[in-house]
């Protein structure tokens, strides 16, 4: 227990932490910003863009995210880090489109037409009357994607992107006996564990 | 990566692949099998057991579903043989997959038991039916329709999750081919012929269940 828990390994394990969330939270931040515009163009359903963003969702999200970080560590010349945010991006911008898209579909045709009957012009629908309709419906769904984000950094150790897993794994090498092993796989999980109900706990006391 | 001499190499090794894909197909079939049983059996539970059982099992939903399924797997590969339980890495992704998408789907079929009106159950006991009768023929028919649009998505998510047979060296379409690009360096072709692949046993799945929901919500 003792040799498991000494504070050069603590602080390793923190420092595998802190990159495993820079990485969430790059992805989180730019996958919602994509995400948003994608799932936005294919409700509008109008345009090139629109149909752009039919055809990128439809392939990116039948695609495993594994494929998309090896794939892109490999083929483009960008340090592993960023090319890990970058794959984590492409990947998830599809699955927060389908979930925007699912959003505004649910809101009633009435409030649209509420809105038109008042004069409002689609932008002004769209940010006065919709979106904030919308964001309540979107936002657990959203929230179950951010989650998965988290522990879908954990693929990053396959390109050796020093994350908690791979701290994890590099510590472990030390390690002689099965139990210390074992106590490791289970402070790993532990930290995931915590880390997403903190997420999920927060966000249910998001209210509007 | 558009050089034709790499392509032409992809075709001729077109077995390993082929292999590949086999292995992918057949991990997600069993855990797909292993994966309903599972998320019925938690589901029902859920909605009628006693509270310890219940509490018992949101835990273990709860620790499945907020851990990565790589912890999940390199657990079973790497500390499970140090406690006398060895398994093929084979045997490990099905259980890993039917473990972790089967967390998904308790949670699914549980709200979809629950969806389903009180005076359904009502009515069943009114006639006389037993608790097993009202779930087999009046409870479970009709949550059926409604957890099914969400389960096709969890088994799009098992179809993709079961690359990651690859860390574990499970044989898979994934492991097959970023062994191929690393034998030969030509990592363009292979990534995308194995996109497609993938894509060809997902993308008619998501469209089943893009179509179930617009069924559902058009009812």
């Amino acid at each position: 227990m003792s040799a498991v828990f000494t504070a050069d390994n603590m602080i390793f394990m923190a420092r595998g932490l802190g990159v495993t969330l820079v990485i969430a939270l790059f992805t989180i931040f730019l996958s919602f910003i994509f995400g948003s515009m994608l799932g936005i163009a294919r409700f509008i359903n109008k345009g090139w863009f629109s149909r752009f963003a039919g055809i990128y969702v439809d392939c990116i999200r039948n695609i495993p995210l594994l494929l998309f970080i090896i794939g892109f560590r490999f083929t483009l010349p960008l340090p592993p880090m960023v090319s890990a945010i970058t794959a984590m991006t492409v990947f998830t911008a599809s699955m927060v489109a389908e979930i925007v898209r699912g959003g505004l579909y649910s809101i009633p045709k009435g409030q649209w037409e509420a809105a038109y009957s008042q004069g409002f012009s689609f932008v002004k629908t769209m940010a006065y009357i919709v979106l904030p309709q919308a964001v309540k419906k979107i936002l657990k769904p959203l929230m179950g994607q951010f989650v998965s984000v988290l522990k879908d950094t954990s693929l990053c150790q396959v390109i050796a992107v020093k994350e908690l897993m791979y701290s994890g794994m590099i510590v472990m090498g030390k390690f002689v006996t099965g139990t210390q092993v074992i106590i490791m796989y289970g402070f790993i999980a532990l930290v995931y564990y915590v880390v997403n109900t903190v997420l999920l706990k927060a966000s249910e006391r998001i209210t509007f | 990566m558009f050089a034709l001499f790499k392509w032409e190499e992809l075709f001729t090794d077109w077995k390993e692949f082929a292999a590949g894909f086999g292995v992918t197909v057949l991990v997600s079939l069993i855990s797909l099998t292993a994966m309903l049983v599972l998320s019925v059996t938690a589901g029902v539970i859920r909605t009628s057991g006693s509270r310890i059982v219940k509490t018992f099992l949101l835990g273990f939903i709860d620790f499945f579903q907020n851990t990565p399924l790589v912890v999940q797997l390199f657990f079973m590969y790497n500390v499970l043989p140090r406690m006398g339980l060895m398994l093929s890495p084979f045997a490990c992704g099905c259980l890993g997959l039917s473990l972790y998408t089967g967390a998904f789907g308790a949670s699914i079929v549980e709200s979809a038991i629950n969806a389903v009106p009180q005076g359904q159950k009502e009515a069943a006991y009114s006639q006389g039916m037993n608790y097993i009768q009202t779930m087999f023929y009046i409870i479970l028919p009709q949550a059926v329709k409604i957890a099914l649009p969400p389960l096709t998505n969890q088994a799009v998510n098992l179809i993709k999750n079961s690359s990651l047979l690859e860390m574990i060296a499970g044989g898979d379409l994934m492991y097959h081919a970023d062994s191929w690009a690393s034998d030969t360096q030509y990592y363009g072709p292979s990534f995308v012929v194995t996109g497609l692949l993938y894509l060809a046993l997902c993308l008619p799945l998501s469209k089943i269940a893009e179509h179930l929901q617009k069924k559902a919500a058009a009812v």
